[in-house]
């Protein structure tokens, strides 16, 4: 449902960014969505849609990338992929590890004219 | 032309949620995002908590809802300060509505501000706001298979209070099950199992919380 403030946040860092470029259309954008971010691709593709024709940028296409939730134990200085969202280490089963990927809402790269 | 940019979609939330948190550790309040689904018992948590804690700690109260002023004046009668916030739809608060309500409180006379989010287990806990920690409810009445639904929730949040206990024996709700996946998402996640109807388990809370706000305290 929050989908809408995602992209409006989006909209707002694409408008400046095409300021800085002096670039007048945008043709396509590329976001990193973690796995666990709380956030439905198609929620964000239908958002994208909606708030891109609002802003005289219509036709732009949405791409999500998803990144997989991944971990680092910091005892045994190793990195694993979280697995059914349990968060120890699957070697030694301690919890003081941290996320490395998974829970990014951040844009990529942009095509524009 | 491609242009390549690396920017956290939510920096301008963040931003502000950072210069909120910066204005409540220099006044030292202690400040709670309280997330749960609706009806899962987050104003009576609040009333429950006011009324036994209030001669000890200055509370505040900011409600979040998508429309009605029932939340705050349910809190305002016990006495403390609580300010309405009215989302007219959206479905979590943010930085912004939150830095909104500062003219109506003065943190200088507050220990704990707690912010009653929207009733939502799932987009609050994507939005910062400048707390120290984000605290949730679930009822056992929604039942235990919701934290490997909405892990994040689990996993964002410090606290856990599984409330309406007093139903358990009607109801196919596991407490076993509900700490096992908790502190499989989230092994830190504190667990207080309350009924705000019996109040069974609240003393637990008040102390822990009372310890938090003294922590706050000394921290700074």
């Amino acid at each position: 449902m929050h989908e809408m403030s995602i992209v409006q946040g989006l909209i707002a860092i694409i408008k400046e960014e095409m300021d800085k470029a002096k670039a007048t259309r945008l043709i396509s954008v590329r976001v990193k969505i973690g796995e666990m971010a709380g956030i439905l691709p198609d929620a964000l593709n239908t958002a994208f849609e909606i708030i891109t024709t609002q802003n005289g940028m219509d036709g732009a296409v949405l791409n999500i990338d998803i990144s997989p939730l991944t971990g680092f134990c910091r005892k045994c200085k190793k990195g694993f992929k979280v697995i059914d969202y349990r968060f120890s280490c699957p070697d030694c089963g301690v919890s003081d590890i941290e996320i490395v990927s998974g829970r990014e809402m951040s844009i990529v790269e942009l095509e524009v004219e | 032309m491609k242009i390549s940019v690396v920017r956290n979609i939510l920096e301008a939330n963040d931003r502000i949620a950072e210069q909120n948190r910066e204005i409540f550790n220099e006044n030292s309040v202690l400040v709670i995002n309280l997330m749960s689904s609706p009806g899962a018992g987050k104003t009576t948590l609040l009333e429950k908590t006011i009324d036994s804690l209030k001669d000890d700690i200055r509370i505040g109260v900011i409600e979040g809802d998508i429309e009605t002023t029932r939340d705050a004046e349910r809190i305002s009668a016990k006495g403390v300060p609580a300010v309405q916030i009215n989302t007219k739809g959206a479905c979590h608060l943010d930085g912004n509505m939150i830095r909104d309500t500062f003219n109506e409180f003065n943190f200088t006379e507050l220990d704990l501000l707690v912010v009653e989010n929207v009733g939502n287990l799932v987009c609050p806990a994507e939005f910062k706001i400048g707390e120290d920690f984000k605290a949730m409810i679930l009822s056992v009445t929604e039942g235990d298979d919701k934290p490997g639904k909405y892990p994040l929730m689990f996993h964002e949040s410090k606290v856990l209070l599984v409330n309406k206990i007093d139903l358990l024996p009607y109801v196919d709700c596991s407490m076993e099950k509900i700490r096992e996946d908790a502190l499989k998402i989230n092994p830190d996640i504190v667990i207080f199992p309350v009924s705000c109807k019996t109040g069974e388990g609240l003393d637990a809370w008040f102390t822990w919380l009372k310890e938090r706000v003294k922590g706050k305290k000394v921290a700074l």
